[in-house]
């Protein structure tokens, strides 16, 4: 086989291979503009199904398909909101009661996380315990828990402990089956490890079951706080003085389906935000686990 | 101290037995009598699954004896006794800590403060040749750095004794020949007695001075061979030289039995 690396082309004559050849810059920067294209289109697809559900509630209601008064419609939910937003709702300024809801879901998350957690790890690690106490906590989970809320009215009344205390029990049993399997996963090996290298039973505890069982643990917290706001505006439903249920509750009564709308919608933008506060911390927390990042993005 | 004349692990007569499979009761090992001096390297070769690793469980304090005796510095085995490292077969290096606070977590355990736990992981950080990978996640690293790392996490903590479970079977060959010299190198003037179980004889000659042959389960000891091979070795170098041929063909013929046995029995319950 002759030497084609030698052999000089023919002056004038076009050299063999692609038309424009691919350097690393136009590879980048064509898999950024690809990229930076789907983006674009995903949230405009996005922006597209909006539109097409809003405007159609909102046409087939002004043909008089179905009847405002019951299903109400997107441009009467959004002067409600602009009117509770700007001058404030029939009792009081619409931040109070975004406040109130908060802080009911805030305290009662914390406080059942923190139980759901302790009594998940520590029935994780003693096989006797879990043995022990299985029938019960099976038998509790099984009650409507919700039911309770009107229970916690009665005994703590309209003010914030019902709802703390409605809360607090949908948000234990979330992440306490979490923590209670995380912790029961935890690698003998690691555990073994860790005792060979001198730790005590407190300190396996800390550096090796609960930093593995934290992965499980966090992704409990995302249902865990959707159901610390349903404890809350459920217990505000149930009893209360001021709330977003408590809005809710105010605007059924007087057949108000644009304030019952209106009252989902803030409820629903807090949620976002806890779930991208919890995401962050989740990512945060995680740093150590590989590809956290690229499981999480395409959900956003 | 010991005296010198004591030996540093001591087993007499342990045996080990498991609660089975269909309440039957399984017999680990058997009557094992062995002893390891300060400094010195033993391998420990079987058939796999012949109950090698219960072994060390029994000298670590991990499980206790059902029946014999252990003793480690010339006291009974009770709970772990200090001075013990051990080297797990599968990842043991918690993978939610950097590369430095996993190598430190010993001396963390031990109450070092946390700078001086990070100088002293550090420095072996740098031994087992990983310096500049300290920040890295384990997840991050390859099978042989990860290795690295278990070999820095159990040696920081100056163990007396090293027990040693298969840590470089999953490994690559030329990745786990690297291991082997990186072992001896480190081993060497430490005066650390070393129990390294394998299924793999070549490393068992290669690193040894004393090569134990467990018998198919339930385990015994068969034989006990020393090896006269020079140190300091290397090991690639080691297994081309007509010495290592002759004992490795010498181990080899006691061991084959237990091994076509150990296969007999696995193909009989296929």
């Amino acid at each position: 086989m002759p030497d084609t690396m030698n052999v000089a082309p023919a002056p004038g004559a076009p050299i063999p291979g692609p038309a424009v050849e691919e350097t690393e810059q136009t590879i980048l920067s064509g898999a950024r503009r690809a990229h930076r294209r789907r983006t674009r289109n995903t949230w405009l697809l996005r922006l597209a199904l909006v539109v097409v559900w809003l405007g159609s509630w909102e046409l087939v209601v002004g043909l008089g398909w179905i009847d405002a008064f019951f299903y109400s419609r997107p441009s009467r939910i959004w002067s409600r909101l602009v009117e509770w937003f700007t001058q404030g709702t029939d009792f009081g300024t619409i931040w109070l009661h975004i406040w109130v809801t908060v802080e009911e879901a805030v305290i009662g998350f914390a406080i059942g996380t923190v139980a759901g957690v302790v009594l998940g790890v520590l029935l994780g690690r003693s096989q006797y315990l879990a043995d022990v106490l299985a029938p019960f906590i099976k038998a509790v989970n099984a009650v409507p828990r919700i039911v309770l809320a009107s229970l916690f009215v009665i005994w703590f009344g309209l003010g914030l402990t019902s709802k703390v205390a409605t809360v607090v029990v949908l948000v234990f049993f979330a992440v306490f089956f979490n923590a209670f399997t995380g912790a029961r996963e935890v690698d003998r090996n690691l555990i073994d490890n860790a005792r060979i290298l001198g730790a005590s039973r407190g300190q396996v505890l800390g550096t090796i079951v609960l930093p593995s069982a934290t992965s499980w643990i966090l992704s409990s917290l995302h249902t865990a706080f959707g159901f610390a706001l349903i404890g809350a505006v459920v217990g505000e439903y149930t009893g209360a003085q001021a709330g977003i249920g408590f809005l809710i509750a105010n605007a059924q009564g007087t057949f108000d389906t644009a304030g019952v709308f209106a009252g989902m919608i803030i409820i629903t933008v807090v949620a976002l935000l806890a779930e991208w506060g919890i995401g962050r911390l989740e990512n945060r927390l995680l740093r150590w686990r590989p590809n956290v990042g690229a499981v999480a993005a395409p959900l956003i | 101290m010991s005296p010198p004349d004591r030996p540093l692990i001591e087993l007499i007569k342990a045996t080990k037995r498991f609660p089975g499979a269909g309440g039957t009761v399984h017999t680990a090992v058997r009557e094992l009598t062995m002893a390891v001096a300060p400094g010195e390297f033993v391998a420990v070769v079987g058939p796999t699954g012949c109950g090698k690793s219960t072994t060390l469980s029994l000298v670590s304090g991990l499980q206790p004896a059902s029946a014999g005796q252990v003793l480690v510095n010339g006291a009974p085995v009770a709970g772990i006794p200090d001075g013990v490292g051990y080297m797990f077969q599968s990842d043991a290096v918690m993978p939610w800590r950097s590369v430095l606070d996993n190598v430190a977590s010993g001396p963390r355990f031990r109450g070092a403060g946390k700078a001086e736990a990070r100088e002293q992981a550090a420095d072996w950080v740098d031994r087992v040749g990983l310096a500049g990978f300290e920040g890295y996640y384990p997840h991050q690293l390859s099978g042989g750095m990860r290795k690295r790392v278990a070999l820095a996490q159990t040696l920081v903590t100056h163990p007396r004794i090293l027990l040693m479970d298969e840590p470089f079977s999953a490994l690559d060959v030329q990745t786990r020949a690297n291991m082997q010299d990186e072992l001896l190198r480190l081993w060497a003037g430490s005066g650390a007695a070393v129990i390294f179980v394998t299924h793999d004889l070549d490393e068992a000659i290669a690193l040894a001075d004393r090569v134990v042959v467990m018998t198919s389960s339930p385990a015994t000891i068969k034989d006990v061979f020393p090896i006269p091979l020079p140190r300091p070795r290397a090991v690639e170098e080691l297994r081309l030289t007509t010495e290592y041929v002759r004992i490795y063909r010498e181990i080899w013929e006691s061991l084959r039995v237990e091994v076509d046995r150990t296969r007999q029995r696995s193909v009989a319950h296929a």
